[in-house]
């Protein structure tokens, strides 16, 4: 019945929509910002922190669908060790990947983030997967909130 | 809850056939569209009015000596004249054209809120309301000194009149602007009792009718409304046109909203003075093709008669609830006892979002999310809802496709 939305719900999107991982606020962090998608009213709280130069850890809090919440929680389990100048070369990469089903590279992180790659073909739906990437940006430039408008 | 036994009152397969865009496939199935409380399809005879008027008979309006011009003027005053029928207004001249239903409560907000109300004086609006009759309140408490007073909705999705009155008590209150129809829950409110409470307290009320006037007949005088707003392109018609019907001697009370071209009687250098109403109130060049729409909506509406429409959607509703109500992990929102083609719901273990994106896979369009009313899903403790809605056109084969395809939901989630 839903064999062409397999792109979009694959399991991995469905396992981690349903059951996050760092879906959390950190007991400790240095860097928070929110996300707001007013269209739908998705919305997201990134926790961040660092350690020694790196993201340590990011954990968030949020509400939404299947596909925003497990797109904020492949990117906590990405972001862990990278440096800010990687993340936001990173978020770059997903955002095209969000928008066109392509992204550049074969690096770990990026493959890691590629089952959301099926968000492309649902403009509607393209704001869900990226909206806490932009928060998580917002929070790494020390600016509080986020939208994905 | 045996539907079939109800009188066939209108011929749904002769009301499809004036819908084209029912014949169309989305995702190659024929289209189930559930959407209707977000804007409604049009019949042919509104889409031929339209093109019509371009063809035949169109310029400006109220400003041409021309042929033309005059023609075009009498089918763009037809339609207040329609719509003066279809309120039961008394005075045409009360009825003010305006883009949409958000448009006319700004309308009221700015020219009677800040032109009428004092400050220290208060509105009250429900918990029910979509954003549009919400937030012009909100703008006014902060540029003009108004209290913003909110009344409660039960459990049941029904509006507090206890509440209601206790917020009356201290006469503060002016204007009571309140949904005669939740987009969200479907539940009408008691627009008569309302009005009675409020003139009892010295208030004047509105009722944003975006969503009742496309399900039952609504007469202000019964009513005893002092304002009532509606959209065209809820009641089958454009977009773009929306209607606002005040109380003669409150529109005269009240400044004009925008300045222009023909929302004036002189102007010189020094002052303008303005023309009667309701033209005082139609800044500029109208949207003379909608209106004619608005028009043939009505028309169309009237042809098929509420009384038939509120049967049909009675039982498509009652339908509807059963279904819904029998799939384990729907829950439906709201039990009102007065309620209309409207059901919000929401499916355990999966986002609204997410429900909506496979139903759209099979063919079925409904709404997902807030639907512009944020308090009350806060209310109601859930983040957003499903929606189905329905209109003149909607069958009950679509309802239980609509049931049939949540159970596939429910499963994919599962």
């Amino acid at each position: 019945m839903f064999d062409d939305l397999r792109d979009l719900y694959q399991e991995v999107i469905l396992d981690h929509g349903r059951r996050p991982r760092h879906g959390a606020r950190l007991a400790a962090f240095d860097a928070s910002a929110k996300g707001d998608n007013p269209m739908c009213g998705d919305r997201v709280q990134v926790f961040v922190r660092h350690d020694g130069g790196r993201i340590g850890e990011v954990g968030f809090e949020a509400r939404g669908c299947a596909i925003s919440i497990a797109s904020a929680d492949l990117m906590a389990e990405v972001a862990a060790g990278c440096s800010d100048a990687e993340i936001h070369d990173l978020a770059q990469r997903f955002r095209e990947l969000a928008r066109s089903g392509a992204a550049a590279g074969d690096d770990a992180a990026i493959e890691r983030l590629r089952p959301l790659a099926g968000v492309h073909e649902f403009p509607s739906r393209v704001k869900c997967a990226t909206l806490p990437w932009h928060a998580l940006l917002a929070a790494l430039d020390g600016k509080g909130e986020a939208s994905s408008e | 809850m045996n539907v079939t036994t109800r009188p066939a009152l209108l011929d749904i397969e002769a009301i499809r056939a004036e819908f084209p865009i029912l014949q169309q496939q989305v995702r190659g199935r024929t289209l189930v569209f559930l959407d209707s409380a977000a804007s409604a399809q049009k019949p042919r005879a509104v889409i031929g009015a339209m093109v019509q008027a371009m063809e035949t008979q169109y310029a400006n309006v109220h400003r041409g000596l021309h042929w033309m011009s005059e023609r075009t003027t009498e089918a763009y005053e037809g339609t207040r004249d329609a719509v003066a029928r279809l309120l039961n207004a008394p005075d045409r001249h009360e009825i003010v054209f305006t883009r949409n239903s958000t448009e006319a409560i700004n309308l009221v907000a700015h020219s009677y809120g800040r032109g009428v109300l004092r400050p220290g004086q208060a509105v009250v609006i429900s918990e029910m309301e979509h954003h549009s009759n919400l937030v012009p309140w909100q703008m006014l408490r902060d540029a003009h000194g108004i209290e913003l007073r909110v009344a409660p909705v039960t459990d049941a999705g029904e509006l507090d009149m206890a509440a209601l009155e206790a917020l009356l008590a201290d006469g503060k209150v002016g204007l009571v602007a309140i949904t005669h129809m939740s987009n969200v829950l479907g539940s009408y409110t008691p627009a008569e009792r309302i009005a009675a409470l409020a003139h009892a307290h010295g208030a004047r009320v509105l009722f944003d009718g975006s969503q009742a006037i496309v399900h039952r007949r609504v007469d202000v005088q019964a009513l005893d409304a002092d304002f009532y707003a509606f959209t065209g392109h809820k009641l089958y018609g454009p977009t773009g046109i929306g209607v606002l019907w005040a109380r003669r001697e409150l529109l005269e009370a009240m400044p004009p909203f925008m300045g222009g071209g023909d929302m004036i009687s002189s102007v010189t250098w020094e002052r303008s003075t303005w023309a009667e109403v309701p033209h005082k109130f139609e800044a500029g060049t109208p949207a003379i093709i909608e209106a004619i729409g608005l028009g043939a909506a009505i028309g169309f509406v009237e042809s098929v008669g509420y009384e038939a429409i509120a049967a049909h959607e009675a039982a498509l509703t009652e339908h509807a609830l059963a279904r819904l109500s029998a799939i384990a992990g729907v829950h439906v929102l709201g039990r009102a006892q007065d309620r209309g083609g409207v059901v919000s719901f929401t499916l355990d273990r999966a986002h609204a979002h997410d429900v909506a994106t496979l139903l759209d896979r099979q063919g079925i369009a409904v709404r997902a999310g807030h639907h512009c009313a944020e308090p009350l899903m806060r209310r109601l403790g859930v983040d957003s809802t499903a929606r189905a809605s329905f209109g003149i056109y909607t069958t009950q084969a679509e309802i239980d496709a609509l049931a049939e395809s949540l159970l596939r939901v429910r499963e994919f989630f599962a």
